[in-house]
């Protein structure tokens, strides 16, 4: 982006709260079931139904709107959006119009410059209408199926303030907005099932004008990547037609991943008009303070706390603090670790490299590990006694991580324990030294360094199980001695 | 005064198809009605909150329990046209 204009992003996420039954009726949330399994008359629309709020929809709102620094609206109510589309059975939406739960939040995100802080303009609940495929290919099909499953899904949207400058911040913003949200337990935000939806709302202005550009609307983007290369092509093609003095269209667009450019979805000449009126089925909120103290006092340790408590009590990097932060379980997963073994940098360096390189690798979920903390203190013990080298302590972890056995029986089994025996160790340096007269020279002649070869082959005779520290100090005293 | 685009402009939203005989006969009913509204709208509320709901009630939930669907059979008994458990409609370009 050219130093003449300012980009101005505005976010809109819609996310899946992780209820067990819908939002106004007793049908399942369950991803996956057979079309059209998970309906009954009120998510269907019959005439004469009535819809009854689920609570724990209102508590997730609120929950989600406290984690995100918001006000929790004492008052709130639910309005019908009227519009005509097959996936919407009722012909209208129920959502929260001009009194929604949640209002005036921030996130603070990590940039070049330093933390900064993104409004949050409100968080509303409303319900997600049914899946519409169109029957064969996109611009011949003349019919569509609908599946009405995940008709009357929990949802919150989550809007944003106009406050992100670039499409790299916008990546920050949703990683740190889902982190929040799997913190907090509202939401699994799986993007793949679609828990997790992002439009963007993007225009351009000339630096130090005040008011705003026109804005186009992005849709269809499928991962926080999408969204950033999204934002990227639609901010240059902004450019571009200003610069060649167009105009921008008000316009939805939508993004095309395998074109990597945005396409014009249609231009209406009217804006939508939503006719937006209280819905008289469902009675307005009240939600007191007793009932706002009680989900604060429920909320977990949030990330960035977590992260700064990480490097103020364990003294480490904030590299390592952020790491480890990412995700709950992860956290916990370190910190029972320490509790066994104190030196937290250690633990640190184990989980984030071999530890996270296997789950990846066996393409497993933190509940799902086999090896415990407790495992893995242990065998950080062990290195401390010298029990095992800290090459044999690799082939201990990889073998606890898969088998989930303990490190002793482990080192017991393979037959792993380190040969600190000085007499066995000598009589192994010995041949390696006869073996290699050159490089003896070679540490004769003051090449230290030399001597990393010599301990590498008695490792090679030893397997790695020689104690590296004694096999060094014995090569020393034996080329000195010669 | 309503006029006749306006009358359009409902019928489009209400997705329904009206004559150039209905729109003018309509014009003139919902003009009454306005009428009648504007009426109302004489009377002083300056001191009054605004009525959204007939009744006083409030905070009406249920449990998050998830209790058996309607049997898909039933469901598609409403389905104009039925395919793989699915409805089928006619496709709908755009919003």
């Amino acid at each position: 982006m050219s130093r003449k204009y300012e980009t101005i992003i505005g976010l809109e996420v819609h996310v899946q709260l992780a209820t067990e039954s819908k939002i106004f009726c007793n049908c399942s949330t369950d991803f996956g079931a057979e079309p059209n399994k998970h309906t009954c008359p009120v998510c269907l629309g019959l005439p004469g139904t009535l819809p009854v709020l689920n609570k724990k929809v209102v508590d997730y709102a609120i929950m989600a709107g406290l984690a995100l620094n918001c006000n929790i609206n004492s008052y709130s109510k639910f309005d019908r959006k009227n519009y005509f589309y097959p996936d919407l059975p009722k012909a209208y939406q129920i959502s929260q119009s001009d009194y929604p739960i949640c209002e005036n939040g921030y996130i603070e995100i990590d940039t070049e410059e330093g933390t900064k802080k993104i409004g949050i303009t409100r968080i509303h609940m409303e319900e997600d209408a049914g899946k519409l495929v169109h029957e064969g290919s996109i611009d011949q099909a003349t019919a569509s199926l609908v599946d009405y499953n995940r008709t009357g899904i929990p949802l919150i949207e989550i809007v944003s303030a106009p406050d992100i400058r670039t499409p790299s911040e916008a990546r920050a913003y949703l990683t740190q907005l889902k982190q929040i949200l799997q913190y907090i337990g509202v939401s699994d935000c799986n993007m793949e099932e679609g828990s997790l939806r992002c439009d963007a709302n993007v225009s351009i202005r000339p630096v130090g004008q005040k008011e705003f550009g026109t804005k186009t609307e992005l849709k269809n983007m499928n991962s926080f990547r999408a969204v950033e290369r999204a934002l990227e092509y639609e901010v240059e093609r902004q450019r571009k037609i200003l610069e060649e003095g167009g105009e921008i269209i008000q316009e939805t667009r939508t993004w095309d991943e395998s074109l990597n450019k945005t396409i014009s979805m249609r231009t209406k000449e009217e804006a939508a008009d939503y006719r937006y009126f209280p819905d008289p089925n469902l009675p307005p909120l009240n939600v007191d303070r007793d009932w706002v103290e009680r989900i604060k006092s429920s909320l977990p340790e949030l990330p960035r706390e977590k992260r700064e408590r990480f490097v103020r009590e364990y003294a480490l990097p904030e590299y390592d603090a952020g790491v480890l932060t990412d995700s709950r379980e992860l956290a916990d997963y370190f910190e029972a670790c320490v509790k066994e073994y104190s030196d937290a940098k250690a633990v640190s360096n184990w989980i984030m490299g071999d530890f996270l390189r296997l789950l990846k690798e066996e393409n497993l979920e933190i509940a799902e590990v086999k090896m415990t903390p407790a495992h893995l203190s242990g065998m950080l013990k062990l290195m401390d006694e010298g029990v095992i080298s800290s090459k044999i302590a690799k082939t201990v972890f990889e073998e606890m991580f898969k088998t989930g056995k303990a490190p002793e029986q482990i080192v017991e089994e393979k037959g792993l324990k380190q040969i600190s025996d000085a007499g066995q160790l000598e009589e192994i340096v010995l041949k390696v030294i006869e073996a290699n007269p050159s490089v003896v020279e070679d540490i004769k002649s003051g090449k230290d360094k030399a001597i990393g070869f010599l301990v590498g082959q008695v490792m090679k005779e030893t397997r790695g199980k020689a104690n590296p520290g004694m096999v060094n100090q014995i090569i020393r005293e034996k080329i000195e001695s010669l | 005064m309503l006029e006749k685009k306006d009358i359009e402009r409902i019928a489009d939203l209400a997705s329904i198809k009206l004559s150039d005989s209905e729109a003018e006969k309509f014009a003139g009913q919902l003009d009454g009605i306005l009428q009648y509204v504007d009426k109302i709208k004489e009377v002083d509320t300056e001191d009054l909150k605004p009525t959204l709901y007939p009744v006083s009630l409030e905070n009406i939930f249920r449990e998050d329990e998830v209790r058996p669907s309607l049997d898909r059979e039933k469901v598609l008994t409403n389905a104009p046209e039925e395919k793989d458990g699915q409805f089928r409609v006619p496709r709908i370009m755009g919003e």
